[in-house]
């Protein structure tokens, strides 16, 4: 029988999972050590087709530093982080740029953007111009 | 002398959140001192995931989760100072600062909430042998290098101290093409989230050594090899378990340390554990109209717990200025024991108290099926069960103090009680 | 063709090299390192010596007291912090007492005032952290601490005002005997000079075999020191010694002229003159003794650790004469404890030598014993802070948190003659990253600012050594 003990990622807590692969469910696994319904999610898709979100930079000028934090907009297949990244390094941004906002648009096919997680203004010695720019934001 | 009505020292999420507090508690006249070029604090370079949950019930990264909080600052026309450095707070609430533009600034403040967070140990503190060449570096300055500035900070790395910012810098670094080859930490266990372990360390195939630390830096100029080895029970190096590692980079990730010059400077009594200020239910510290909240007080693993917590500080700031808090009435002291190492807050002024009152404790060790008992008077006030604790992670309990007589007493004893095998 | 090059720009060879520049000569001074005093200079016990521990007659007993004399005067004219705050030498039993007395006496023959024999009760009363278990101790008031690299610092930034010459970075390989001199090969350069002074610290003897038969060698000698928090800065108000024995002058406690406190040395001779690093055993045993000799210490207050290497020889003494073999090499070797208090002894003492060497020696009218001062922005007063900042606001921006270090400050060191080039020559100049934190918040501001300054690349700012390179390229 199948079996793998995990320890769940979705939230801090950390629960201890323990997947066995079931004939009687219908999702093909039972999932134990949960405290959520996230867990049952997350122990089944470890087994099948773990995913994980991925969070990194992007070149950007005309800024006050240098990199723009941006994540995907959900979890992509653990197998394509590195291939996700090789793309994300090659994108080079401006300012201004508002968090949320779509960098590269469903990245390797995977139906997942990679956004900006953070909002970036012009590079300004004027406060109020900063201050309005994050209020567009 | 300028004049407000609360000034807050920092402008991370704990001095972000105090502020808006405050100002949704009336207060009118507020200002945030920042030392940094921006708000929002450390928060900035943590660009990973798994901020949020509580408050915002969403998975957000440190960016999006200060971004949240400095639009609402913003909107509510809340003051603010950046690169501006606070020199001195008095005990009668004076403020001295500086910047660029303004000079030296005398500030009044009826009310002070502190949020200065806290800062890295560094490798004199853990006595790492060895010579001193460029390329060890504490961990959260490689963050700020790699995630801000943009730059590298070495090709291969060793890490001592699985905790949070170690373990979150190893999957980074490693995303940006260096080689993480090994995560040593001396306590049998890790320092960090479970989390962290699986996403950052085996998701990558890096190596965590428990009950491991450093024993020698090679090197001149920069660094060129580390030698890890195993400790016995008293964390002395064992002899003959030396691992040699050629790399050009140990990044430090040995624990944060409350930044509190300032509090003493205002004469603020500390507490010996958690290196921050003895505060009470409102956060207030041992001066009078000086409230803390966030690291400063004590490391927190989780920014949604800073954000109560400040929340907390600048309800209760908003109080004082009004005049709504209760200075002379009972006062019971919270001591953690039994495996409990500290609590905060560390005195509650049950007058104060509306109904219930969060506890926030950290634990001495790794303990399976326990009860926490809180007591006073050797009578049980309540039990709270958790099938894991752990040092690395914070643990809180919400106490109805509202059925609460007590007595005589003036002490509540919180306390592990293991299960009886 | 020089007229004297000066090889070593540590303590002694900058002392020297400024009391060369009193004189119509044309001088250079010659470091293999990156930075000045990068050797023996700064990692020592930054003690100015009473001057009771030298055999009576040796050199070391004569320049330590005469040396000791000088350090007023020097140390107002360049600035650089100097504090006479007295040292002890503790007893903590019979045997130490009359080590204890042995000292006073050889004291008394080197010549050293104000020391007296104090009983527990007085020395307790004096330093009431330390150990109860203390019987007595020897006190000589004309001890003191210094700042060593910011003196050495200071000490070539004036003789490069009074127009000696500095080259870095260039380690001497190889001299040769020509007419009238020497000629020398430092790094990429070559030099010729009538005069040498071979003030190479640890590699004195290398120096001297290069052009000599040796005649003496160097026995580096490893002292591992713990630098403890301000907070702590005050737990001792002087030089507290245990009594000396086989090992040393004995482990010490002492407060640094910036308010840390100092504990060390170890005693340790090594076989390579690069063994500078720290060891679990040293620091282990500075810690048990510190231990000892106080009520209570808190070890989670070190912030750094740090190894310094002595040049000790087989005679004890130092080596401070014209070589037998080539008329005009000088050798100044051998100067371990208590170096750093006998240079402006030692320089005053080769300069009659080299006399001897040049004919109609003429003193420089224009000579210029003053520099002008570091800012120290925060001990300044309120007023004066305003007028700085307002006259240039990067007064107003402070870099370093630990210490209050301000943008301006760390500019004015870069821009000063024999100026910060690197990360820890802005910390030695101006301190940013030496406290709590130790550059973990300011390094990279810090590297901001040399970049800007120097026209470079932020990738291109060193942490000391030319190969200390702190980044290894941009994350994408």
């Amino acid at each position: 029988m199948e079996e793998k003990d995990m320890i769940c990622i979705v939230c801090p807590l950390g629960c201890k999972l323990k997947v066995t692969k079931s004939d009687i469910s219908q999702t093909g696994y039972a999932v134990e050590g949960n405290k959520c319904f996230r867990g049952v999610d997350y122990g089944i898709k470890e087994m099948t087709n773990p995913t994980r979100a991925l969070t990194t930079t992007v070149v950007i000028s005309d800024a006050s530093v240098k990199r723009l934090p941006v994540r995907t907009s959900g979890t992509i297949p653990k197998p394509l982080i590195k291939q996700a990244m090789v793309l994300i390094n090659k994108v080079e941004v401006k300012a201004p740029i508002k968090v949320g906002e779509v960098i590269i648009k469903n990245i390797l096919d995977t139906g997942v953007d990679i956004i900006a997680s953070r909002s970036m203004c012009q590079n300004s010695e004027h406060e109020d111009l900063l201050k309005a720019c994050f209020l567009q934001g | 002398m300028l004049q407000y009505d609360i000034v807050v020292i920092g402008g991370g999420p704990a001095g972000l959140a105090a502020a808006i507090e405050a100002r949704k508690n009336g207060v009118k006249k507020i200002l945030i001192i920042e030392r940094d070029r921006e708000l929002g604090g450390i928060l900035q370079q943590c660009i990973h995931n798994g901020f949020g949950l509580h408050i915002f019930k969403e998975e957000l990264t440190g960016p999006e989760y200060a971004e949240r909080f400095i639009k609402e600052l913003i909107t509510m026309d809340i003051e603010y100072k950046l690169d501006t450095m606070v020199l001195e707070v008095s005990d009668s609430k004076v403020i001295t600062a500086m910047n660029a533009t303004d000079g030296i600034l005398h500030i009044q403040a009826k009310a002070i909430i502190l949020a200065m967070g806290c800062r890295e140990r560094t490798r004199g503190a853990i006595r790492i042998p060895g010579t001193r060449p460029a390329g060890v570096m504490a961990a959260g300055t490689a963050q700020r290098f790699v995630n801000i500035e943009g730059d590298m900070i070495g090709k291969r790395i060793v890490i001592l101290g699985s905790g949070d910012i170690g373990l979150i810098m190893a999957r980074r670094l490693t995303l940006e093409g260096a080689d993480v080859l090994a995560v040593a930490e001396l306590m049998s266990y890790s320092g960090g989230l479970t989390r962290n372990i699986v996403q950052c360390l085996e998701d990558f195939n890096i190596p965590l050594y428990l009950n491991h630390t450093v024993v020698n830096i090679e090197g001149h100029d920069r660094v060129e090899a580390v030698t890890i080895a195993q400790v016995d029970e008293k964390y002395k190096p064992i002899k003959g378990t030396e691992k040699r590692f050629e790399c050009d980079t140990l990044l430090l990730s040995v624990g944060l340390i409350p930044e509190n010059e300032l509090s003493k400077s205002a004469g603020i009594a500390l507490d010996n554990v958690t290196g921050g200020p003895i505060v009470n239910e409102s956060m207030e510290t041992s001066v009078e109209g000086i409230f803390a909240c966030g690291n400063v007080v004590h490391v927190h693993d989780l920014v949604d717990w800073v954000t109560e917590e400040s929340r907390r500080a600048g309800s209760s700031a908003a109080k004082y200025i009004k005049g709504q808090i209760q200075s002379n009435c009972k006062t019971i002291k919270l001591k953690g024991i039994n495996g409990v190492r500290y609590v905060v807050p560390h005195q509650i002024r049950l007058d104060n108290i509306e109904q219930t009152v969060e506890l926030m404790m950290r634990v001495d060790n790794i303990y399976k099926d326990i009860k926490f008992v809180i007591k006073s008077n050797g009578e049980v006030i309540k039990e709270v069960k958790r099938k894991h604790v752990a040092p690395g992670e914070m643990e809180t309990i919400k106490l109805d103090l509202s059925k609460f007589t007590p007595g005589d007493c003036d002490e509540m004893y919180i306390e592990i009680v293991e299960k009886e095998a | 063709m020089y007229d004297i090059t000066v090889i070593g720009a540590g303590i002694t060879g900058t002392f020297i090299a400024r009391e060369l520049s009193r004189y119509q000569l044309r001088v250079l001074l010659v470091d293999k390192e990156n930075d000045i005093a990068n050797g023996t200079t700064k990692a020592n016990s930054a003690i100015v010596h009473a001057g009771y521990d030298a055999t009576e007659g040796t050199l070391k007993a004569k320049l330590n007291v005469r040396g000791n004399e000088l350090y007023e005067k020097v140390c107002q004219e360049l600035h650089v912090p100097f504090k006479r705050i007295g040292s002890l030498v503790l007893a903590f039993n019979q045997q130490e007492v009359e080590t204890v007395q042995e000292l006073f006496e050889r004291g008394i023959k080197n010549g050293v005032p104000q020391m007296e024999i104090l009983d527990k009760e007085s020395v307790l009363k004096l330093e009431n952290n330390l150990s109860e278990e203390v019987v007595g101790a020897l006190y000589a008031k004309t001890g003191g601490i210094v700042g060593p690299w910011e003196l050495a610092i200071a000490l070539a930034e004036n003789a490069l005002e009074n127009g000696v010459e500095l080259l870095l970075n260039s380690p001497v390989t190889d001299m040769k005997k020509i007419a009238g001199g020497y000629c020398i090969t430092a790094g990429d350069r070559k030099i010729e000079s009538k005069i040498i002074i071979n003030c190479a610290g640890i590699h004195t003897d290398d120096i001297n075999n290069m052009i000599n038969s040796p005649s003496f060698e160097i026995l580096p000698n490893r002292g591992e020191y713990n630098l403890f928090d301000k907070s702590v800065g005050n737990v001792v108000n002087s030089v507290v010694f245990r009594c000396p024995s086989e090992a040393g002058k004995g482990v010490l406690i002492m407060p640094t002229v910036h308010g840390n406190l100092l504990v060390g040395p170890t005693s340790e001779y090594v076989e390579n003159k690069t063994s500078v690093e720290t060891t679990f055993e040293g620091l282990t045993f500075i810690n048990d003794h510190t231990k000892h000799t106080l009520k209570e210490i808190s070890f989670q207050n070190v912030i750094t650790s740090f190894t310094g290497l002595r040049a000790k020889t087989r005679t004890q003494d130092f080596i401070i004469e014209e070589s037998k073999e080539s008329q005009g090499f000088f050798n100044v070797a051998g100067i371990d404890s208590p170096g750093l208090t006998a240079a402006p002894a030692i320089a005053e003492y080769v300069i009659e030598l080299v006399k001897a060497r040049i004919e109609n020696l003429e003193i420089k009218q224009d000579f210029n014993p003053n520099t002008r001062p570091n800012i120290h922005f925060m001990e300044l007063p309120d007023s004066e802070k305003a007028k700085l900042i307002e006259k240039d606001p990067r007064f107003g921006r402070i870099i370093c948190r630990c210490e209050n270090i301000t943008e301006g400050e760390i500019v004015d060191v870069i821009k000063r003659k024999a100026g910060a080039t690197t990360l820890d020559g802005v910390k030695r100049r101006a301190r940013p990253g030496s406290g709590r934190c130790q550059g973990g918040f300011c390094a990279p501001r810090v590297m901001e600012i040399l970049a800007r300054e120097q026209g470079t690349d932020v990738a291109e700012v060193v942490k000391d050594g030319l190969g200390s390179y702190i980044l290894t390229g941009k994350t994408k």
